[in-house]
């Protein structure tokens, strides 16, 4: 229930990676709608402040789930030598990109030495700042890597379905269904 | 032939024509801005809302003038600034005002100053006139200059130091501030600089 094994995922697995697909998503389209925003509209601090917040518990969110799965076993990968091989680093590189749009993210605001508010409940300090040119820097960082990763997103999403669907594993169910399959 | 005194007499003559001759030019000279010891300040003022101003320095730039008390006509300016030295205290609104909304530094790195002349009018005042180039466009401005006032410096230089006030209309560089409402169409200019002789 709790613990992966090699048949399934946990629970705690499964109900993070399904939070922080749907912060993935929400993100990138506040991002995206966000930075169409005039300064005169009402949204113009009002979306950057979730955004932000959000960002930082998603944040928070990976690097607890990083630990969790490197403490954890994982479930053996489905398909044939060349998929596993490919699955396996479309993981690391979802794990890389994620990480590195919401440090980006963080860099930029934090770029003169000010922190960021989350949810008005706290300020994370900055704790890199003066870069040359930090902000603008790692706008484009943050730009690009968002951009990469849910490409990523949308190939990983494909790949899993491809296994469930046409390979007819259970690739989905272990994610949904806490402790592996009854049946294989 | 030449007795050793007509060689004496000669050389005396040289050297004294020679020391004599800085003193036709003593009070013309080169300066050099003292960025290193950032003595000098480029300062910005705009409106927010109508409802104050932001204000913001460029910190990286660099220059030199040319100053000569007894004909002040003649002087000169030439400044170099690097536009992503822009400072606000806020990075986000640094992070936006050099982006291609505004600024647009990463396509117009530099803006310079090239004076083109000079207009006294008082003592120790007058009009600085030449052209800046900003956002890649190039527009004459004005600068009014005041001198503060100059000397030797407690370690072995000589510095002369000015204010200048300008007021710069951005959309004659291309700049579009439409979107921050009307009352940020125009920017305040305040520049200290303090020049080192060269």
């Amino acid at each position: 229930m709790w613990r992966n094994s090699v048949h399934g995922w946990g629970l705690p697995s499964i109900l993070l990676h399904w939070l922080s697909a749907a912060l993935v998503v929400a993100l990138f389209v506040l991002g995206w709608w966000m930075t169409g925003l005039g300064y005169y509209d009402r949204w113009y601090q009002l979306a950057p402040w979730w955004h932000k917040s959000l960002g930082l518990t998603l944040l928070g969110l990976t690097l607890v789930r990083m630990v969790w799965r490197l403490i954890q076993p994982t479930p053996e990968a489905h398909g044939v030598a060349w998929e596993r091989v490919m699955a396996h680093a479309g993981h690391c590189l979802l794990y890389v990109l994620l990480l590195t749009v919401m440090v980006s993210g963080y860099l930029i605001s934090t770029a003169e030495g000010q922190g960021i508010s989350v949810f008005g409940v706290f300020e994370l300090p900055a704790l890199i700042s003066d870069l040359p040119s930090q902000a603008t820097l790692a706008g484009e960082v943050h730009w690009y890597a968002a951009w990469a990763l849910i490409v990523l997103a949308v190939g990983h999403t494909l790949a899993a379905l491809k296994h469930h669907i046409f390979d007819r594993r259970d690739t989905l169910r272990r994610m949904w269904w806490p402790g592996g399959p009854r049946r294989q | 032939m030449f007795s050793k005194s007509l060689l004496k007499t000669v050389t005396g003559v040289a050297l004294g024509a020679a020391a004599l001759l800085p003193m036709t030019q003593a009070s013309a000279a080169e300066y050099k801005i003292d960025s290193e010891g950032q003595h000098a300040f480029i300062q910005f003022k705009i409106s927010h809302l109508g409802y104050s101003y932001v204000l913001g320095t460029f910190e990286d730039f660099t220059g030199t003038f040319s100053y000569d008390p007894d004909s002040p006509e003649n002087a000169s300016a030439s400044v170099k600034v690097d536009v992503s030295s822009l400072d606000t205290g806020h990075a986000e609104r640094d992070k936006h005002i050099l982006s291609d909304d505004f600024l647009d530094a990463s396509q117009y790195p530099t803006a310079t100053f090239e004076s083109t002349g000079f207009e006294s009018t008082g003592e120790g005042e007058g009009e600085l006139k030449g052209k800046l180039t900003l956002h890649g466009t190039t527009q004459p401005i004005t600068i009014d200059v005041e001198h503060i006032g100059g000397g030797d410096d407690p370690w072995g230089g000589y510095r002369q130091g000015f204010e200048g006030e300008t007021t710069l209309t951005l959309s004659n560089f291309g700049i579009d501030t439409s979107k921050l409402g009307p009352t940020a169409s125009t920017v305040d200019m305040y520049l200290v600089v303090e020049g080192i002789r060269q």
